[in-house]
């Protein structure tokens, strides 16, 4: 029985191991950011780290996401590789000159002689009433800044090797961990949160997107959350005899455009779904490189699920009304099979 | 100059009323949510930050403000937002996400905006800071003696916007005041490790504004500093400081782990209740009777109950309104 052997860990345990594997094989790791100490990380990204490490590896910030956000910058000149936690991604305004104006733009100005090799790694996503300020993605808000890798895995697997990734390039990675994706107890479970992780170190490439489900009639990509939903939409659609590719971007920033191109040009007809914002987010890139690169292979217009240009209400029939879901992914994927 | 009863008689409803919004809200957070906690289950879903144990800052401070003073408080702003007179019926339909609530659900408990009262509050701390400076530079435009308090935490006192907002105050001799609830704890982190002094109050000098503390939770040291530095902003003196020393008696959230405290914090605390304590001081030192107090918790129990009553008979909001709003 392969199953029996396999190593089991939540999201957020795999994202801890990642990160404590990283700690020991080299010093200049360290870990900075609010309640990341004994708390172990509002999501759990730290669990177990203080423990281990102690105060002066993993160390509890004042709220001064400036302050910690720009020593990150500062330390990475020297040498070091912080791994700094932004609580929420929605924190960002408070900070984002730190991360925009400098993380992102030291490497290009300084003609590649200023190397920062930074982890700045965040919670994202919405689904159980957090509202305006506290649910966002924000994917594509980074993503069009250049000079930051973002990604966004959504297995415990990609979680611990695109972190050791993460940790090892040289670039500066915004590494967005979804909530639900985490595997916490007082959350949503969900069986995808759970997954086999090797205990031992491995890397997964950043800018590799995952042809998670293979396909013949429809390309579904997606991201984080909306690629379970994907998958769980195509279960239905192959029992309407609907046989749907699901792609899991994992990372949007270098973004695996040929893997999208390889795809539609088989299926000929493309889905795109993200839990941000529709306009002039993911959406609106996969379809303009569809549109850039095989247009004539489409069969169909491309359709984009999206949250509808909406700050995320609170209220929980307002909040599922706006994210996507896989209701929402087989009606659109059925009519788009249809056209 | 002795403090008008009708002012202790006020404190104590409000404190009273606070306590039990509160104590009612941790129930009704807690349905639907067992035996598994689910934070985005039951009838209140989604994070809760409630201010029981931390009634005195709000109360005390709240008595010398006039409908037309601004507060802007953090994302654990029910105190702030009952003692500043917000309509409870539709703060608790928001809180339950009903179209009845002050934002027609789309806020939740970490967004409540009453303009009729002008209060707001938001979930990005130290963010209410430079509002309340706004509201403090309308007054002066305006020519009106109107007032604007930011309540905000200790660990607001070390972001950006606190010393970017005090400096123009100051500069400007703006009528703002903010008041620092220390409760200790940023959520687990304690104060000394996250604050290079041992009071925020001390921040004052840098800015060259008053700077008030107010020790061990105390609602009548709270009213006599909210006092004067109400007056002082009301007559063209400036900005001040106030912090008080204040205890959360609950998590950060509800269904926080508390594993950064002793169990037996709260306990202690419990016993020298700030509630407790007003009401003996009424009782023993104003001659207050014990059925006066019975009449103001009664009122202040009636209020809460029918808030909540209220918010639960109240429909939902129909799912397409999501998208109505962003534009006005």
């Amino acid at each position: 029985m392969q199953q029996t052997k396999q190593r089991l860990l939540t999201g957020n345990k795999a994202l801890a191991e990642a990160i404590r594997l990283e700690m020991e094989r080299d010093p200049n790791v360290f870990v900075m950011g609010e309640d990341v100490g004994v708390y172990g990380g509002i999501f759990g990204a730290t669990e177990g780290l203080f423990q281990k490490f102690g105060p002066e590896r993993v160390i509890d910030t004042p709220i001064s996401e400036t302050a910690f956000i720009g020593a990150a910058i500062g330390a990475a000149a020297e040498g070091m590789r912080p791994i700094v936690e932004l609580m929420f991604v929605d924190f960002f305004g408070v900070c984002m000159d730190q991360i925009y104006n400098h993380m992102a733009k030291i490497p290009y100005m300084s003609g590649g002689r200023v190397k920062l090799p930074m982890v700045l790694m965040t919670a994202v996503g919405g689904g159980y009433s957090d509202a305006a300020q506290h649910s966002q993605t924000l994917y594509a808000t980074f993503a069009h800044l250049p000079g930051m890798k973002v990604v966004a895995p959504s297995t415990p697997y990609d979680l611990k090797g695109m972190m050791i990734s993460a940790i090892r390039d040289d670039n500066p990675v915004v590494f967005m961990f979804h909530k639900t994706l985490q595997g916490l107890g007082w959350m949503d479970q969900l069986d995808a949160s759970i997954g086999h992780v090797p205990e031992e170190a491995y890397t997964v490439p950043l800018g590799k997107a995952n042809i998670v489900r293979e396909g013949t009639d429809i390309t579904i990509v997606g991201i984080q959350m909306t690629v379970h939903q994907a998958l769980e939409a195509a279960k239905r659609l192959d029992q309407q005899g609907i046989q749907a590719e699901v792609i899991d971007l994992r990372s949007l920033v270098p973004l695996d455009k040929e893997t999208i191109i390889q795809s539609v040009k088989k299926t000929h007809r493309l889905l795109v779904v993200d839990e941000d914002y529709l306009s002039y987010g993911m959406t609106a890139e996969i379809a303009a490189i569809a549109a850039e690169h095989c247009l004539y292979d489409l069969e169909a217009p491309v359709k984009r699920i999206a949250v509808p240009d909406v700050p995320i209400p609170y209220s929980r029939p307002l909040e599922q009304f706006v994210l996507p879901n896989a209701d929402k992914i087989f009606q659109e994927a059925i009519q788009l099979v249809n056209e | 100059m002795a403090i008008p009863k009708d002012h202790l008689l006020w404190m104590y409803e409000t404190m009273y009323k606070i306590r039990c919004y509160e104590d009612k809200m941790a129930e009704a957070y807690a349905e639907g949510k067992s035996p598994v906690f689910n934070i985005g289950a039951g009838p209140v879903p989604g994070e809760m930050h409630l201010a029981t144990g931390q009634e005195p800052a709000a109360a005390g401070m709240c008595v010398h403000l006039k409908k037309e003073d601004t507060v802007t408080a953090p994302h654990r702003p029910h105190h702030h937002a009952i003692a500043k007179g917000v309509d409870l019926n539709r703060m608790t339909a928001e809180i339950f996400g009903k179209a009845t609530g002050l934002g027609k659900g789309k806020g939740g408990h970490m967004h409540l905006f009453d303009p009729d009262v002008k209060f707001s509050c938001g979930g990005i701390v130290g963010a209410g800071i430079p509002h309340a400076l706004g509201a403090a530079l309308a007054a002066k435009k305006k020519g009106k003696d109107w007032v604007a308090v930011a309540f905000i935490g200790e660990g607001a006192a070390n972001q950006g916007a606190f010393h970017e907002s005090l400096n123009m105050a100051a500069l400007w001799k703006l009528p703002l005041i903010v008041v620092i609830e220390n409760n200790q704890y940023g959520i687990s982190v304690p104060k000394a490790a996250s604050t290079a002094v041992s009071s925020n109050d001390v921040r004052a000098a840098a800015y060259g504004i008053k700077g008030y503390y107010v020790k061990d939770n105390d609602p009548i040291d709270m009213y006599n500093v909210s006092k004067e530095a109400v007056e002082r902003a009301r007559t063209g003196q400036g900005p001040s400081i106030i912090e008080i020393e204040t205890y959360r008696y609950l998590g950060h959230f509800q269904g926080d782990p508390e594993v950064y405290r002793d169990k037996n914090e709260v306990t202690l605390l419990r016993q020298k209740d700030p509630i407790i304590r007003l009401r003996n001081y009424l009782l023993n030192e104003w001659g207050v009777t014990e059925e006066t107090i019975a009449q103001l918790e009664n009122k202040a129990t009636a209020e809460v109950d029918q808030a909540y009553a209220f918010a639960r008979e109240s429909d939902y909001p129909k799912p397409e309104e999501a998208l109505e709003d962003v534009f006005v």
